[in-house]
């Protein structure tokens, strides 16, 4: 069974090539019914590995399968690394990958390069799922850079826009800064061990072969290629303009799989936190620093996917928190959960925008619960589960986090972690609430030539009675959603939002349902942490905190904490936004524009460092690299045309010039003697 | 009386003259060369140099009874020979395509 683990790969690859040689000959849905069932047979097969690895006893569930010797001289094989870790990882990348492939069909309907679309989304599978199989670092760091290209190539997907081509540069250009410390530790570890295996290096790591400061230096440049990858502190910037791609994109790599790579590094290297977990303090200082951060720019954005972007960077800050305080499980445990909840609500945020005729500001949004019943009835299960609602996913698994903070640092650095994440779950709840809030409740604004203008009269209680039961049936949702394909041509201001159809509803109740109930894979109540045990194999190295042990009444008090974090927030949310939309009050200048991040960056990069770079292209480069070129070109230029006098073709200038020669060498010989 | 017999009577001359006419030839080849533009004549003085050297090898041979001096100029004559070859035929290809004449310094196509 465990055979099956070649086919993961190899059925997004297959897919990949058959789209790349006949995609354009294909009509239009059969393309995405082909990527989608690669897909699906992909989770198929890592359905049957994960089972036959279950069978394995618990101390041999690291199972290397090689599919040939790539760099024999440097010991890299093209093997997969079968293990709890990187199963858990295929598993939940494969299953909302087939969803989002899914929705994807509906989405991109009408799309002009429909077909090269899934082509895209099959390669970056496949290059996922190589980065998480990946049985050395040089194999992950292939598929980490696989991704990296699938994520400029699906942002740019529409770049006739400019906004999105730039963007793909950016998130390009940010990439390669965190890619370059990634790099260096593959060199660092190389050089000490001779081989990047993951088995190999581990096993040395366990010897004793690096010594602290060394072991300390590789996980501080693992972090910085994973700040790159997983938006992190102040590599962030590229992930909130990486929106500018389509929304099943924003669902896949920006939201659920690309990102988490970078917790998905760490927690794979934990061993080196066995050496020495220093490193490890200033992992979670930044994971909760971004935690924080991003969930401030979130509470005052306006774009629907915005708001999601910066949510995404918060809930990975979080993940790095956990990494930080060396809970491997929970940031693994929150990283599923967040792919469900999150990709649901990127999914629904994309029907919202198919529904609204391609409208991404909230502002003029509005009410659309009573339009798209499924859509709104599934994005409120994601809303309750990333507010850490009991008993929605984001509860169980924020909650270990949180805990895993207090836990494992001593003194007031635990207690201001702590604090920093519960102000950031309230920030979270808070920040949801005004989403759904703005987009599904309240007054319609859509259609309305002032967005930010008209206030409810009076709508206030019916939405706060509708807001937790479930809205009407869906069948009229549906036929909207089939009759809508003529007037997307021509759409307007004016158009009525309409419910998308069922390839895209589907997924979006699948996901639902998984966020509501997917925090079963790490019960403490009647499954005793199944999660913890099955992973414990994979991060025993690395000191990991074990939340097993800590007291269920301390665990319940702090549940309470978080709960009533996440309930005040969404209080607040509700409290605030059902006044209206325009409330410029509640949406500082500064948070609007991301603390002027990107401002800072521009006219950082964009003054000083334009006029470093000019000085070093036209004054080093020019001038002093270029000159000594020049220079010694032009010395040799002029030494030749002189010499060149000397070369007359007259044959008996150069047999004078034998004889003279000849002469006084005979002189020279005959009187070193003397 | 054998013409042997002429030579072995006759007064012995000493090995210094036959080293100073050896340089004298060498000189004049020299000279030759570098003064004369008649290709065929540059040629001629070559061969003045190269035999001027020949005889100071055979009189090095006698005068220290080492043979090898004289097959040294053995080798002189063969690859001499070899070289005349190889020489008249290029002067011959010169004449014909100058039409008769051969200066040396008409033939600098070459120069730098």
């Amino acid at each position: 069974m465990l055979d099956a683990a070649y086919l993961i790969p190899a059925f997004p690859v297959l897919g990949f090539v058959v789209l790349l040689c006949v995609g354009s000959k294909l009509k239009e849905p059969h393309a995405g019914v082909v990527a989608t069932a690669a897909s699906a047979a992909s989770f198929v097969a890592a359905l049957v590995t994960f089972a036959g690895l279950v069978g394995e006893d618990s101390h041999h569930r690291s199972i290397t399968k090689v599919v040939f010797d790539w760099i024999p001289s440097l010991d890299v094989k093209v093997a997969f690394l079968i293990d709890p870790l990187s199963m858990t990882m295929v598993l939940f990348i494969t299953g909302v990958g087939t969803l989002i492939h899914l929705f994807a069909i509906g989405y991109m309907h009408g799309d002009q390069r429909f077909s090269r679309f899934f082509l895209y989304m099959n390669l970056f599978l496949a290059s996922m799922l190589l980065l998480v199989l990946g049985d050395s670092f040089l194999l992950m760091f292939l598929g980490w850079e696989g991704v990296g290209a699938c994520s400029y190539l699906l942002i740019s997907f529409w770049f006739e826009r400019d906004s999105a081509s730039t963007a793909a540069k950016k998130a390009f250009v940010a990439n390669r800064v965190g890619d370059v410390g990634l790099m260096i530790a593959m060199f660092v570890i190389f050089s000490k061990v001779g081989s990047l295996t993951f088995s190999t290096v581990f096993e040395r790591v366990e010897e004793g072969v690096f010594s602290k400061s060394v072991a300390t230096a590789i996980l501080l440049l693992l972090f910085l290629g994973a700040c790159g990858k997983s938006a992190q502190l102040p590599l962030y910037v590229w992930l909130p303009d990486a929106m500018e791609g389509p929304t099943p994109v924003s669902a896949l790599i920006h939201a659920a799989t690309m990102v988490t790579a970078g917790v998905y590094l760490l927690c794979r290297a934990n061993p080196f936190v066995g050496v020495d977990d220093s490193a490890m303090t200033v992992v979670a200082v930044v994971g909760a620093a971004t935690a924080l951060y991003a969930a401030l720019i979130a509470t005052s954005q306006d774009d629907i996917k915005k708001v999601l972007a910066y949510s995404t960077i918060s809930q990975l800050g979080y993940m790095f928190l956990a990494v930080g305080s060396r809970a491997y499980v929970a940031a693994i445990f929150h990283m599923v959960t967040h792919a469900f909840f999150k990709a649901l609500m990127f999914l629904g945020s994309g029907s919202v925008i198919h529904g609204m005729h391609e409208e991404q500001d909230m502002k003029r949004m509005g009410a659309l619960k009573r339009f798209m019943p499924i859509t709104a009835f599934t994005f409120l299960a994601g809303w309750l589960a990333i507010a850490g609602i009991p008993p929605f996913a984001g509860f169980w698994s924020k909650d270990e986090i949180l805990l895993s903070a207090l836990e494992s640092f001593d003194g007031p650095l635990g207690v201001l972690l702590y604090a920093v994440g519960l102000v950031t779950a309230l920030l979270t709840a808070y920040y949801m609430t005004r989403q759904i809030q703005l987009v599904f409740f309240g007054d319609p604004r859509h259609g309305k030539a002032d967005a930010h203008g008209g206030h409810a009269q009076g709508e206030g209680h019916t939405e706060e009675q509708g807001q937790l039961t479930t809205p009407e049936p869906v069948a009229a949702g549906d036929q909207a959603g089939r009759g809508d394909d003529g007037d997307h041509g021509a759409l307007g201001a004016a158009a009525t939002p309409h419910e998308s159809p069922p390839t895209m509803t589907i997924p979006l109740l699948v996901l639902a349902a998984l966020s509501v109930g997917g925090w079963v894979i790490n019960s403490p109540i009647l499954l005793d942490y199944p999660l913890e045990h099955w992973l414990e194999p994979v991060v025993e190295a690395g000191r990991p905190l074990h939340l097993t042990e800590v007291s269920t009444a301390t665990k319940i008090l702090f549940s309470a904490i978080a709960t009533a974090a996440g309930v005040i927030g969404i209080a607040a949310g509700f409290r605030i936004w059902r006044r209206g939309a325009d409330q410029p009050g509640f949406e500082p200048r500064l948070l609007r524009r991301g603390f002027g991040f990107d401002q800072i960056l521009a006219a950082l990069f964009g003054g000083p460092g334009r006029k470093a770079a000019d000085s070093a292209a036209y004054r080093v480069d020019a001038g002093i690299i270029d000159g000594t070129v020049d220079g010694i070109a032009t010395v040799v230029r002029r030494g030749g045309a002189q010499l060149r006098r000397l070369q007359s073709g007259y044959v008996r200038s150069y047999a004078l010039g034998i004889t003279t020669g000849t002469v006084l060498l005979l002189a020279y010989v005959v009187n070193r003697g003397r | 009386m054998s013409l042997l017999a002429v030579a072995d009577r006759a007064p012995s001359v000493g090995h210094g003259a036959y080293l100073i006419i050896a340089a004298l030839l060498f000189t004049i080849g020299a000279v030759g060369v570098l003064v004369r533009r008649n290709v065929l004549v540059m040629f001629m003085c070559v061969e003045l140099m190269l035999n001027a050297v020949n005889l100071s090898f055979v009189a090095f041979a006698s005068r220290l009874g080492d043979i090898n001096g004289q097959v040294a100029v053995f080798f002189t004559l063969v690859v001499a020979a070899a070289e005349v070859v190889v020489g008249l035929g290029i002067v011959v290809a010169i004449f014909r395509r100058r039409k008769g004449t051969a200066t040396a310094d008409d033939l600098h196509i070459l120069r730098g």
